[in-house]
């Protein structure tokens, strides 16, 4: 039939608690044929997939993991939203069939919306080794839903799930609300208000009268705001009812009305499941596997040890393996350098594709394999349930300074550690989901020691304090975790300023990864990372070439080199001069070619200089002298922390090119230190107070972008360009200025 | 509460936020409690609720009055 094929494809939505496998079914059904997105305005994920079969189409949309349908978290936000806006013609309710009380806490009140339900009653394996046995016939009949067994992470019960779906998706009748009893007192309020709103026809176009009832029961901020927005004489007096009730209750029982309500929903599971629907072993008390590990994993002595040992671990091996598939990128985007070189004239078009695009984007996507590994670590240590431990034991110790737990993570793959990458570092703050603490969390991640600032350090170390090597680097690590956590707890009590989130957090049974699973949240991950860094880094690049490029010197300056190469040229003698130029075919030089080489590479290193000098960052860095110069940096340093705003890999090589000394590899700067520890004007204060603002001024851009795309707002990532630097500035003034009086 | 003791929720001396998030995860009055540890700086507290593990800050679970066994 030709209508067939135009009819439109159902949307199907997975909903459920956190760490109901809900994810894993999500995987299962789609497969790769994944897009992930943001639901607008909030950063929480929207992953959506397609699932077909027996010539079904289906749009399946993974709803944000919640406990319950309050307004309370974005995620339950977003998840009434879209039920409500969307109509999904099925929810799949994921629930953990091991923990059913508390997961079908959810399913009632999706019942309570009039929402068509089909119950996924999932990990029925480990339920059964927990010795409960669950009648789903039963218990379908009961809720007035189906349910099916399954194993998502087998992908068991799938088929049959989703031809239960498919059933209801094109079964016609719309079904009723669920009604359960709340009690004498709340529910002859609920009927006066439900008469109300039916008579009014207040919002009934998108809630059932007595859901809206329910919320204005429970004092729902969403609800109550819409409901004013609709009609505001209803909704006073629906306020009023619920007013009168939470009077009368808090006088009688010293109670809420939406403690009575939780309560009765949970009295309504109860009787459910006391009906025979469920019987348990004689294993109750029996300690779970997942507790026999706990003992030990978060042991008052042990269990900080082993959190040590795994996420130094952890670092360790990602920092060690993806050294050589990075190695291999850089190699590629050297080889691209070097062909565009060879294949371009020599000129501003060359200097455009080699030193803006290639270098800049090479410098960005080169750390695609690192940033993977880290991802596949999060996940790991996340999917297994080890992450909710860790939020666990340290919570204490964040909480001082106005962070949760769960920030360790975030702090560590920034560089805690040495050697990490603010960018995996700000994404990884999405396993926060508190948002207070989270934007603490994300604002404060870049003072950690990237990797890309170590080789800035241990250039200066190497230049001023060669005898204290090891003390130094411990010193600048603490100086920055010491940091990050004082400005974390300034911004909690200014700008971030708020109570704490409740902590309430479920620990998951330990479970295994699968690897499917792993493989896609990795994914996902880096390649979010590439589109965003990838595109806006392109941009960026090429206008930070261009700051460093014009204008260019007044052709009588270019001359005078020109004129000096000329000269030196000519006092060489012509044996020289043809050897020179067979060195491309790889002639062994003489010594007076080596000699003439040298010379010439000087004047164009001296050229490069004059041409930075001139250029737009170069008469930036020399306006900016008049205010850096009372933190000790002349404009040489200034050019370099402005190249360092692309990636701080750029300061040394910029710096490199400020002091006539050519190209400086970042990975041996011998000579760069050498040259720095001779210039006058240098001084280990100097450096001292340059480490410093090294560790707190302005984020990379590829973090600033990271930043706004996980705040949600450009704002933070102003905020943290401008915060930032004039942080650093002040230390680094006042590190500089109270050094000088004391004559160091 | 020490480790290991258990006890049965009497009642939940809160509204708002905690107190919403504290019943969605089945912390009603009724329901049977046992304290399986603390952190190793004795906060937060990890509680066996309905079969999991909740964990709540010291000062969450201050709210919460229990009839111990």
């Amino acid at each position: 039939m030709k209508w067939r094929l135009i009819e439109m494809e159902a949307t199907i939505a997975l909903a459920g608690n956190p760490n109901s496998g809900k994810t894993c079914l999500f995987n299962e059904l789609t497969g790769a044929r994944q897009h992930v997105g943001n639901y607008p305005g909030v950063t929480v994920e929207k992953k959506e997939g397609r699932y077909s079969r027996d010539g079904h189409t289906m749009h399946i949309v993974d709803l944000p993991g919640t406990y319950s349908l309050t307004a309370y978290s974005v995620e339950e936000v977003v998840t009434r939203d879209f039920l409500v806006n969307e109509r999904p013609a099925v929810v799949i309710n994921i629930v953990d069939a091991s923990n059913l009380e508390r997961n079908l806490y959810l399913t009632v009140q999706f019942l309570e919306m009039g929402v068509s339900v089909a119950v996924a009653l999932n990990m029925i394996d480990v339920a059964k080794k927990r010795g409960i046995d669950i009648d789903t016939e039963k218990l379908s009949l009961l809720l007035g839903a189906p349910v099916i067994p399954t194993i998502a992470r087998a992908g068991q019960g799938k088929d049959v799930l989703m031809k239960a779906a498919v059933d209801i998706a094109q079964g016609e009748s719309p079904r009723t609300a669920l009604k359960v009893s709340y009690g004498d007192d709340i529910d002859s309020a609920l009927i006066e208000m439900e008469a109300a709103i039916t008579a009014d026809g207040f919002l009934t176009d998108i809630y059932p009268a007595r859901w809206t009832a329910l919320k204005y029961m429970e004092n729902d901020d969403q609800i109550l705001a819409k409901g004013t927005r609709h009609n505001p004489a209803v909704s006073a007096q629906l306020e009023d009812i619920a007013r009168r009730v939470s009077d009368h209750v808090q006088k009688t029982l010293n109670t809420y009305p939406e403690a009575i309500i939780a309560d009765y929903r949970y009295g309504y599971i109860s009787a459910i499941l006391k009906q025979g629907v469920i019987t348990h072993g004689d294993t109750r008390d029996r300690l779970y596997t997942s507790d026999k590990i706990d003992r030990i994993v978060t042991n008052r002595f042990a269990g900080p040890l082993i959190m040590i040992g795994v996420l130094t671990g952890l670092y360790h091996l990602t920092f060690t393996y993806s050294e050589i598939p990075v190695g291999w990128c850089e190699t590629i985007f050297d080889w691209l350098g070097r062909t565009a070189s060879a294949h371009l004239p020599d000129s501003l078009l060359q200097s455009l594709v080699v030193s803006g695009i290639i270098d800049g984007v090479g410098g960005v996507l080169g750390f695609v394999p690192l940033i993977m590994f880290m991802f596949f670590g999060i996940a790991l240590l996340e999917d297994s349930g080890y992450l909710a431990r860790v939020a666990f034991m340290l919570d204490r110790v964040f909480r001082i300074f106005g962070l949760h737990g769960s920030s360790v993570m975030a702090y560590i793959v920034s560089g805690g550690i040495a050697g990490g990458c603010a960018v995996p570092g700000v994404m990884a703050t999405r396993t926060l989901k508190s948002r207070r603490e989270r934007l603490a969390t994300l604002l404060t991640v870049p003072f950690m020691n990237c990797g890309a600032k170590l080789p800035v350090f241990a250039l200066l170390i190497a230049a001023f304090f060669a005898e204290n090597e090891t003390l130094m680097m411990l010193i600048i690590t603490l100086v920055s975790w010491l940091g990050a956590l004082l400005i974390a707890k300034l911004l909690r009590s200014t700008i971030i300023k708020g109570a704490a989130m409740p902590f309430v957090m479920e620990l998951p049974p330990y479970r295994i990864p699968t690897f499917k699973g792993l493989a896609i949240h990795t994914w996902e991950r880096t390649w979010q990372y590439i589109k965003k860094a990838g595109t806006v880094i392109l941009g960026v690049s090429v206008i930070l070439w261009a700051m460093m490029t014009f204008p260019v010197p007044p052709d009588s300056r270019l001359q005078e080199f020109e004129t000096q190469r000329m000269a030196v040229m000519a006092a060489a003698d012509a044996k020289t001069v043809r050897n020179l130029e067979k060195a491309e075919a790889g002639a062994v030089l003489s010594r007076d070619a080596v000699t003439l080489r040298e010379r010439l590479a000087a004047i164009d290193s001296r050229e490069a200089e004059a041409a930075l000098r001139n250029s737009l960052a170069g008469r930036t860095g020399i306006i900016l002298e008049s205010v850096s110069k009372w933190a000790g940096f002349d404009w040489r340093t200034n050019i370099a922390l402005i190249g360092g705003f692309a990636a701080k890999e750029v300061v040394i090589s910029t710096l490199g090119t400020a002091y006539s000394l050519g190209k400086v590899d970042p990975k041996t700067p011998g000579s760069l230190s050498d040259t720095l520890a001779e210039t006058p004007g240098w001084s280990p204060l100097v450096a001292l107070s340059l480490i410093v603002f090294t560790i707190f001024y302005a984020p990379c851009i590829v973090t600033v972008v990271m930043i706004i795309k996980e705040s949600g707002s450009w704002k933070w990532g102003v905020f943290s360009i401008a915060f930032n630097t004039l942080i650093a500035f002040i230390l680094a003034v006042t590190i500089f200025q109270i050094g000088s009086v004391l004559g160091l | 509460m020490k480790e290991n003791q258990m006890g049965t929720i009497a009642e939940i001396k809160i509204g708002g936020e905690l107190g919403r998030r504290i019943r969605d995860m089945g912390l009603v009055p009724g329901t049977e409690v046992k304290v399986l540890g603390r952190a190793p700086l004795n906060d937060p507290v990890a509680l066996r609720v309905r079969g999991f593990t909740l964990t709540l800050r010291n000062n969450e679970a201050d709210f919460i009055e229990m009839e111990i066994d």
